[in-house]
């Protein structure tokens, strides 16, 4: 095919970071989709506005979610990217894996698409850029064939996510990869067949340093943390001190809570104060182990801004056993989902709902106790709420 | 019939022997240089992990390039990072030094670990996105070219985490990042009337809107928009295709500061705006790649060890953010949505700049 300029993409081919730009046309080189995707691309580069128009119902038998229809509102200039579908396909639990696997979704996606992807999209899965209608239905047979699931997109479950957790971290109070697939497996309905008001997202993280952000990201956040005392070995602190790290004043002067004392020897840590928060952990870890006794804080409502802004979860179970099945876990989720979906306004998600209707309805429609872990504050206004059985009746 | 519902493959079935000997028991790790992160088990086994950059859009000549490599000094295991890096999983101590020659050959930038900037967690921009404000890929690419030295060292106070977001409807969820670069449209969106009747649902439009600016007119089978409040989410546009918003001249970039997810000394927090506005200038965005960098700058050089972006701000006062960094504060950075008067002073405990 005749290569066209692209002067302006050109510029991002320089510098030390890997550019984009050379990845889209390698692909080019053999898939005319590509080289109208770059040549779009540069029209953009040159009016500083997109060029693709809203979705389309598009998909796959059997699914309503997973296949995001796209098109170039410019068909006539590059016919090639007239239709150019994202599949959103379920990454492995943790991003783990083995190249066989890695070459067979290669494979499965030089045959029907662009030879683009994004390892990988925000959710967490493998976004395949861009093909056209009639390739999503054998696309979606050969990825079965190749062991691979669409996940999930509009108003479904999306696509859970995990931290590496167990997999490679000492910091690991759960196994978070282990609930990550469960949950998906558990739940594919779900993910594949949109039924919710809009979408529901959970990420496990399985410490409180949260490598998902499932706080800020995750309308169901399931974070790992512990209860019983910070292990420590007083013959590692005393060496890390000695390799240079100022103990005073980079651990405990910066301990949030102010549980530990240091003698210059050894430290002591007032366990009853801690908030868990791992920074001390994070610094020493050959010195300092989390607690024995693990589970995870669940926390609901977290999200971007649309619609009615940002909200990072609010915590709803302070400390949940996390065993297989992890049959307590999947039951509140799907306790919540009834809630919300029951009640949830069409493009309205979980914190919202919970923010227009009450924590105290929420609480009690999904069978939580009310305890003080939930709040940084009682409240400060007295437009208290009480139930009819909290009122004395009239005696007759 | 295809097969449905099959799942994704068995995460268990990805792992390297040497993880799955090792699995939940980890003792501690160590970081002997940037991008190499070695994990020593209860068993005293070892696992090198080495951390290289991407630029997340990639092409399956690139990934099997990858694969190859992985092939060659992990037995073919590797994963990626929730920021999209590549992750080379080894077992054999002896394959690291090959391995960061050839990754340094074959130009993948080798860092990201501890007080370093990791890659920026981005959306698709014109790439593939029907409402973007940016692109995401390009101001990216310049934005890293410019830091790269932060991503191959650990000399920051502390890990400082960047994310970009094409528009507000944020699929890369940047509202709780160390710095975050957000897509915006500054004006109305424009109902094509004769449109709208055919292709939009008066009531979910409606709906749609933050601000209540959309009322219906079901006389005319239409919409209208109040432009006042209006404050150019795009939202409609995703429900209402009849109404672009996309505007050339106006549409640009805002930078947000100090948001963390982290429960690390500091409770998680969102990102506050820092600069209202910046031009859409490709392809290299010199605009918003100077702000960003100067914003890292004024931070590596005031900040206390350990310090995140927001906890040396909240230290030494926003005040005082803005005359280091020299950015101007202006009226829009004072909040007036929903829960704004929480952000206000409410006390004499402010500094003098």
């Amino acid at each position: 095919m005749a290569k066209r300029e692209t002067p302006l993409l050109d510029q991002l081919e320089g510098g030390k970071w890997p550019s984009f730009v050379k990845d889209i046309k390698q692909a080019a080189e053999k898939k005319p989709m590509a080289e109208d995707l770059l040549q779009q691309l540069e029209l953009s580069y040159k009016d500083r506005i997109g060029h693709w128009k809203h979705g389309g119902i598009v998909g796959v038998k059997g699914y309503g979610s997973g296949v995001i229809g796209r098109y170039s509102d410019r068909p006539d200039l590059f016919p090639n990217v007239q239709a150019f579908h994202t599949m959103r396909v379920n990454h492995p639990t943790g991003w783990f894996y083995k190249t066989d696997a890695l070459r067979r979704l290669c494979d499965v996606w030089d045959k029907h698409g662009s030879g683009l992807m994004n390892m990988h999209g925000s959710t967490g899965d493998a976004i395949l850029l861009g093909t056209t209608t009639d390739h999503l239905q054998p696309c979606f047979d050969d990825l079965t064939e190749a062991g691979f699931d669409l996940g999930g997109s509009g108003s479904a479950l999306r696509t859970p996510s995990a931290c590496v957790g167990p997999g490679r971290c000492e910091w690991a109070c759960i196994d978070s990869l282990d609930i990550c697939y469960n949950v998906t497996m558990s739940f594919q309905d779900k993910i594949h067949r949109p039924m919710f008001p809009y979408k529901f997202k959970i990420k496990v993280s399985a410490c409180p340093n949260d490598c998902v952000a499932s706080i800020a990201r995750a309308d169901f956040s399931v974070i790992g943390t512990w209860k019983g005392d910070i292990r420590i070995d007083q013959n590692e602190v005393a060496a890390y001190a000695a390799s240079g790290l100022d103990i005073q004043k980079e651990v405990f002067d910066l301990c949030p809570t102010k549980c530990m004392e240091w003698d210059g020897k050894k430290i002591k840590i007032y366990n009853k104060d801690c908030t868990r928060c791992m920074h001390c952990i994070n610094l020493m870890p050959k010195a300092l182990r989390q607690g024995e006794e693990r589970g995870a804080t669940i926390l609901v409502g977290g999200k971007a801004p649309i619609l009615q802004g940002a909200l990072l979860s609010w915590v709803i179970v302070p400390f949940m056993k996390l065993e297989p099945p992890y049959e307590e876990l999947k039951d509140l989720v799907l306790r919540i989902q009834d809630w919300w979906d029951e009640y949830g306004k069409s493009r309205e998600r979980l914190g919202e709902l919970i923010k227009r209707l009450g924590m105290r309805v929420f609480l009690r429609a999904v069978g939580l106790p009310a305890v003080p872990q939930m709040v940084k504050a009682p409240r400060t206004n007295p437009y208290v709420f009480f139930w009819p059985e909290d009122i004395k009746k009239e005696v007759k | 019939m295809a097969k449905t519902d099959i799942g994704p493959p068995d995460y268990k079935t990805m792992l390297p022997p040497v993880i799955a000997r090792n699995y939940g028991k980890w003792r501690y790790h160590e970081i002997p240089q940037p991008g190499l992160l070695v994990h020593t088990a209860e068993s005293g086994e070892k696992l090198y992990s080495v951390r290289a950059g991407s630029p997340r859009l990639v092409s399956t000549d690139h990934i099997r390039e990858i694969c190859a490599i992985a092939e060659k000094y992990c037995e073919g295991y590797l994963r990626f990072t929730s920021r999209h890096n590549i992750e080379f999983l080894l077992s054999d101590k002896d394959k690291v030094a090959p391995l960061l020659a050839e990754l340094d050959s074959k130009g993948y930038p080798v860092g990201g670990t501890g007080h370093a900037i990791s890659n920026i967690v981005h959306t698709q921009g014109w790439v593939h996105c029907h409402t973007p404000a940016t692109d995401a890929s390009g101001p990216v690419k310049a934005l890293m070219d410019e830091i790269y030295d932060y991503f191959v060292t650990m000399k920051l106070p502390n890990h400082v985490r960047i994310a970009l977001a094409c528009c507000l409807n944020m699929c890369g969820a940047v509202h709780c990042s160390d710095i975050a670069i957000l897509g915006i449209h500054r004006t109305v969106p424009k109902p094509d009337n004769t449109r709208v009747p055919n292709v939009c649902e008066i009531p979910s439009t409606v709906a749609s809107c933050p601000t209540g600016a959309i009322r219906g007119d079901m006389k005319n089978k239409t919409i209208t928009v109040n432009d006042e409040k209006c404050m150019y989410c795009g939202n409609c546009y995703t429900v209402c295709p009849a109404m672009p918003i996309a505007d050339p001249d106006n549409d640009g970039i805002s930078i947000w500061v100090g948001g963390k997810v982290s429960n690390a000394r500091s409770a998680p927090s969102f990102s506050k705006l820092a600069i209202p506005f910046l031009p859409n200038n490709p392809p290299r965005w010199p605009e918003v790649v100077d702000a960003v960098k100067n914003i890292i700058e004024v931070y590596a050089s005031h900040a206390r060890k350990h310090e995140r972006v927001g906890e040396w701000i909240e230290r030494v006062g926003w005040e005082r953010f803005f005359t280091l960094t020299g950015i101007p504060f202006t009226d829009k950075h004072i909040d007036d949505f929903d829960m704004a008067t929480e952000t206000f002073h409410s006390s004499t405990l402010f500094k003098w700049e």
